[in-house]
């Protein structure tokens, strides 16, 4: 991109009268607005040209970093490729140019993908049956959590009004928890970082009502004890939620069903391969096993409840069914070993210069502590900002919160031995950089359009409008 | 290697209690302010508030992470350091020095369930490793 040219915002490209559209003339008539109903200063927005417009939207898109540009082993987000029919098939005007409101006779076809999905998903899971109608994981968290809400209501039991959350949790677990109004209760790991089963016990009594686990859990670790944990938490009265996000490695190997998990959600954009990120656009159906199936807010179940219009983002449900009739109950068996290999050979390959916390098999992502050698003082903020310059989307980082310096990679079953191989010559490059030319890495990146932001001026004094940047 | 002070109280939250009189300051230890990063804001309590040993009274956020901050002790608030509301990278300055809460102790015994510098030092120590 010209940053010189094209380095600006739209309002500074803006010059008074210019204008890119022409309206015809107005042969109705003036239509007075209520006095009310107006604003009362003019809105400020850019006058532009047409081509001006263009070409700045244009020139800032190549800034954009995704799936199809290059590797992103961004941890927890299964960060997949997202095959090309998984937009042929939606662009089909069948299934483009509906509307939620028309009669139901005129789009059966389309209410079959929802119960074709339903029917997928319940089996990969190992459930009885999904409402689809959440927007993204952490509505499908919430969605779940009042399933269970329901479940202990109608049974009178209304005391359970506690969730239990392992530490190593993702942070919308608490989250949606208390915004379902339950208190947040947290479990302990163990020192090989999976939930400590005696810290649990004792956490366990009539007023749990749930337990949340990720499994493989943000370490990338199987949490081996589930059967144990659910024996204790049936036990108890309460229920066990899966948390969906890290689902990839299990397909084809193992079922959250089978294991005694009760309600869960999946993300769609993340297992079944839709395209997300920048905020969406998710899906989170919600799975109960079979007894639950009366509490799910949609209209084949309990249609007195709601989580959303109409039928949930219908786009991103057609694009997560077209992946899995494209692979088939054939192929997708091998989603999850293959990408539980990629990451083990990652990790395997890289622990000599990156610290491994936790030694042994992982699934379908790891967490590195930094670098081995604490002595270059370069930090893992550092070296994620360094890989941006060899072109590579930085793992996520300080994620989970259980190490210092987390730094936590999933390639994903999408990338070839070939990619990997560069990703990981790249981040042993880096381990040398640190030790001779620590400079080079405290001041990256260097060959990104925007240098090294100052993230604290940004926490502290974050100006994201135009209109509070003039003001500054 | 973080800094610890001698004849302070140290809970394994990573906060610390100077004791004097009848008066107990709370802040984070040197160990947590460089676990965090830079510090850019501390949410904190008002005064005449109560805060419960073991209970959440605020919370600590850096550029790298939201961390809650657990009172060591019980009693009434009966300060804040209101330097930290526009300069929180103090306690990245200095965290002995600049404390966050002033409280009126309700027990005294609680101390006896928190660490001394010596345990303290040690409990970092491990969980560096």
């Amino acid at each position: 991109m010209n940053n010189k040219l094209y380095g600006n915002l739209i309002f500074e490209l803006s010059h008074p009268g210019r204008k890119g559209y022409s309206l015809p003339d107005n042969k109705f008539g003036d239509y007075e607005v209520p006095a009310e109903m107006r604003r009362e200063n003019d809105a400020q927005l850019p006058e532009c040209d047409e081509m001006t417009v263009v070409r700045h939207y244009t020139n800032h898109s190549g800034n954009n970093f995704g799936v199809d540009n290059g590797f992103y082993p961004l941890g927890s987000c299964t960060m997949k490729y997202n095959p090309a029919i998984n937009e042929e098939i939606p662009g089909m005007a069948d299934f483009r140019d509906i509307h939620p409101l028309q009669p139901v006779d005129t789009v059966k076809g389309c209410l079959d993908v929802c119960a074709g999905l339903r029917k997928a998903l319940s089996e990969i899971a190992g459930l009885a049956d999904f409402t689809l109608n959440p927007f993204a994981g952490a509505h499908g968290e919430l969605t779940g959590l009042m399933v269970i809400r329901r479940y202990h209501e109608s049974r009178g039991d209304e005391k359970r009004t506690k969730v239990i959350v392992p530490n190593s949790a993702h942070g919308t677990n608490p989250a949606s928890a208390a915004v379902c109004g339950l208190e947040i209760v947290e479990v302990k790991s163990t020192a090989d970082g999976v939930v400590d089963v005696d810290d649990l016990r004792g956490l366990l009594d009539d007023t749990i009502a749930a337990v949340m686990m990720t499994n493989p859990n943000t370490l990338g670790l199987f949490e081996r004890n589930i059967p144990e944990i659910a024996k204790l938490v049936h036990e108890c009265g309460a229920l066990m939620y899966y948390d969906g996000a890290n689902l990839n490695p299990m397909l084809g190997a193992c079922r959250p069903g089978d294991m005694g998990f009760d309600v869960m959600h999946i993300n769609l954009h993340k297992t079944f391969s839709t395209p997300h990120g920048g905020g969406g656009p998710g899906s989170g159906p919600v799975g109960v096993r079979k007894g639950l199936e009366q509490f799910l807010p949609d209209n084949e179940h309990d249609s007195t409840l709601s989580v959303s219009p109409y039928h949930g983002n219908f786009g991103v449900i057609l694009k997560a069914y077209t992946y899995i009739l494209s692979l088939g109950k054939e192929y997708i068996k091998y989603v999850g070993p293959l990408a539980t290999l990629n990451a083990n050979y990652i990790k395997e390959s890289l622990k000599d210069v990156y610290e491994l916390p936790i030694a042994g098999l992982c699934k379908h992502e790891f967490v590195f502590n930094g670098l081995a050698d604490k002595s270059t003082g370069i930090t893992t903020m550092d070296v994620a900002k360094r890989l941006l310059d060899y072109g590579y989307h930085a793992p996520t980082i300080y994620f989970p919160l259980l190490f210092h310096e987390a730094m936590m990679i999933e390639p994903t079953e999408s990338e070839s031995k070939v990619t990997i191989d560069g990703f990981i010559e790249v981040m042993r490059k880096i381990a040398e950089e640190a030790k001779n030319e620590p400079e080079l890495l405290k001041s990256a990146p260097h060959n990104t359009p925007i240098g090294r932001v100052d993230d604290v001026l940004a926490a502290k004094h974050p100006v994201v409008t135009y209109k509070s940047m003039l003001n500054d | 290697m973080a800094k610890v002070i001698e004849g302070l109280y140290y809970a394994e939250s990573h906060e610390y209690v100077k004791v004097e009189g009848e008066f107990g300051y709370i802040g984070i230890t040197d160990y947590a302010q460089n676990a965090l990063g830079n510090i850019v804001y501390v949410d904190m309590p008002d005064t005449d508030d109560e805060v419960e040993a073991g209970e959440d009274f605020g919370a600590v956020e850096s550029v790298k992470a939201a961390s809650d901050l657990t009172s060591p002790v019980s009693g009434t608030v009966v300060e804040v350091n209101e330097a930290l509301e526009d300069t929180p990278e103090i306690i990245n300055q200095d965290a002995f020095a600049n404390w966050i809460i002033k409280v009126e102790l309700s027990d005294k015994t609680e101390l006896d369930n928190l660490m001394d510098a010596a345990a303290y030092a040690e409990f970092c120590e491990k969980e560096a490793h």
